[in-house]
């Protein structure tokens, strides 16, 4: 009896072990399978090709520029929308709101969360791209900006969602200790439970962010897909081309192995640096802030 | 926070496995068994003519099935040479290298001419530009010409719409259109010409935005959207995009549509093929707009 307990113990904690590594062991092959399938890129296309203007795959143009420009131009955009909403939304939810209110929304931001991005890109292209042309006077609505609002609406319940967790994780008495000291709710929320939660905070907006990078469906509705490199002072209200958009529609049609297959495959890796950067910056952002912290309370 | 990392990793890998699974459909036309199966895949040009011809052959033939999908033509060609489909849809001929990339594989793609397609230029119905040449065409996507006014038109700014480029119509426009049919020509599609991945986002804007231009195929025009008559000389005779203009030749901008099989097709393949030539079959092709092949 004893040892069969012992038996079974040992292969639910080997178990739970395995999946506690195959996270590593997952991005590691991924790693590695877009390092061998995007790396013989470098070596058929020269490296003055890649980053020139111009992407038109099927007469052998790889400039990386538009793409690489496209997708930071509206994850920024996307930025500037979602984080000041999503924080405020999950301030709202967390600290003012009313107990059933908060039982309500927090829900709500969730199931909006998990509306598939096509539906989104769908309402992108038949409400948004149109309202944007005749508000904007635009030549067309299909641009970086119609990209930005979408992606932001979706990383908006990832931010509001880890966000309010993380607000609601700072203990009572750090609110009670500062409004017994005479702070109103705004300077408890501002001065003392926002920068008890920072880390949980900026973790959402990192997880938002890598969200809105990598999505792919609704950006190709409704930015336009045009490979322009997005310099000018108006090329948020023009048409871009993201790494993601450009992925998704032409690996369907590309022969394996071709030079132009690799080129898709090193934007993927291209992908994965950026969103791997984003997230050291982030986890190394929150690392610092709690050694402050700790400093502080010894 | 690790669990559940990992444990989403794992779903995911789950997921991708399944879908990989479920997508991997693989030719089989077998004969010893009652119902034969015939997979067919490629240009969305050609998928809802396809669709219709499958419909209407398993309502004369219980005992086929056919799955028809779509994707576009290089996606069709790239399946057969794979192996995954019996036949395969383009609205483009296989090119060279792909006949060579077929016969490393061990494929021999044997070509049909099965209907035939124009591509229609479409614009907002507000826009007053009735007609155009094929030199405007060319340089309004090539980017020479920005503004309607150009073109007899109002003061507007162009905005042009594309099909993406694993799209068979929009290599042929480049080919015909853009390069005016001379091999030799290099010109490109201007940088800021939007790619849209389908139809039904080119006729979306189209019909929503007075400031574009867009083509498709005629197939695909719907009747909130307007068509240009297209000709070869300014001074000459414009021609809007009809059954009778293509077939007669006069209509500029049109091409043959070809279904590929791997070698000479038997059994029901074969017997499905021969039925896309009958009239039966071709009368299809007319009630969904597409052009059928002139009787031999």
């Amino acid at each position: 009896m004893e040892s069969t307990k012992n038996w079974i113990e040992y292969i639910l904690t080997r178990l739970i072990k395995i999946s506690g590594y195959s996270a590593i062991i997952f991005v590691l092959m991924i790693f590695y399978f877009l390092l061998r399938e995007g790396l013989p890129a470098i070596g058929e296309v020269s490296f003055a090709n890649l980053i020139s203007i111009r992407w038109y795959p099927i007469e052998n143009y790889f400039g990386l520029l538009p793409l690489i420009g496209g997708s930071l131009i509206v994850t920024l955009g996307a930025a500037i929308f979602a984080i000041p909403i999503g924080i405020c939304t999950a301030v709202f939810i967390a600290e003012v709101a009313p107990r059933w209110a908060r039982d309500i929304l927090k829900p709500l931001v969730e199931v909006l969360g998990g509306i598939p991005s096509v539906v989104l890109g769908f309402l992108g292209i038949l409400i948004l791209a149109p309202a944007l042309r005749r508000l904007l006077d635009l030549p067309t609505g299909l641009t970086a900006m119609a990209g930005s609002i979408l992606l932001g609406g979706i990383a908006i319940p990832t931010i509001v969602s880890v966000a309010e967790d993380a607000l609601d994780s700072v203990p009572r008495s750090y609110r009670d200790a500062a409004l017994a000291l005479g702070a109103t709710q705004w300077q408890t929320i501002w001065r003392v439970t926002l920068p008890a939660a920072r880390s949980g905070v900026l973790t959402a907006i990192m997880l938002g962010i890598g969200r809105a990078i990598g999505e792919t469906i609704a950006v190709m509705m409704v930015s336009g897909n045009a490979a322009v490199i997005p310099v000018k002072w108006n090329s948020f209200f023009l048409p871009v081309r993201t790494m993601t958009a450009t992925i998704a529609a032409e690996m369907g049609e590309v022969a394996k192995n071709s030079t132009h297959y690799h080129v898709l495959f090193f934007i993927g890796l291209v992908l994965f640096l950026i969103s791997l950067g984003i997230n050291i910056a982030a986890s190394s952002a929150v690392f610092v802030q709690r050694r402050r912290a700790e400093r502080i309370l010894s | 926070m690790k669990i559940g990392v990992s444990t989403i990793c794992m779903l995911l890998f789950v997921l991708l496995s399944s879908c990989g699974h479920a997508s991997e459909s693989t030719p089989s036309s077998s004969h010893t068994s009652q119902i034969s199966t015939i997979v067919n895949k490629g240009s969305d040009t050609l998928v809802n003519l396809a669709l219709a011809w499958a419909e209407k052959y398993q309502q004369l033939n219980p005992n086929v099935e056919i799955s028809v999908t779509g994707g576009g033509s290089g996606t069709g060609i790239a399946a057969l040479i794979n192996g995954t489909v019996d036949i395969a849809n383009a609205s483009r001929q296989i090119k060279p290298e792909e006949i060579q990339q077929a016969k490393d594989n061990g494929v021999n793609p044997v070509e049909y001419v099965v209907a035939r397609d124009a591509i229609a230029i479409i614009v907002n119905t507000e826009n007053p530009v009735n007609q155009l040449t094929i030199q405007q065409l060319s340089d309004i996507y090539s980017g020479k010409i920005n503004n309607w006014k150009e073109v007899g038109g109002e003061d507007r700014i162009i905005v042009r719409l594309s099909r993406e480029t694993n799209s068979g119509t929009h290599v042929f426009f480049l080919e015909n259109v853009i390069r005016l049919g001379d091999p030799n020509n290099k010109t490109l599609f201007s940088t800021d010409t939007l790619l849209l991945p389908s139809s039904e986002g080119i006729t979306a804007e189209t019909r929503d935005n007075p400031n574009v231009i867009g083509y498709d195929g005629l197939g695909y025009v719907t009747p909130d959207v307007k068509v240009i008559a297209v000709g070869s000389k300014l001074d000459g005779f414009f021609v809007l995009p009809s059954a009778d203009t293509v077939n007669n030749g006069q209509y500029p901008i049109a091409r043959d549509l070809y279904m590929y099989t791997n070698g000479q097709p038997t059994g029901a393949i074969a017997d499905y093929i021969n039925w896309i030539m009958t009239p039966e079959a071709q009368a299809i092709v007319t009630q969904l707009g597409f052009v059928p092949i002139a009787k031999p």
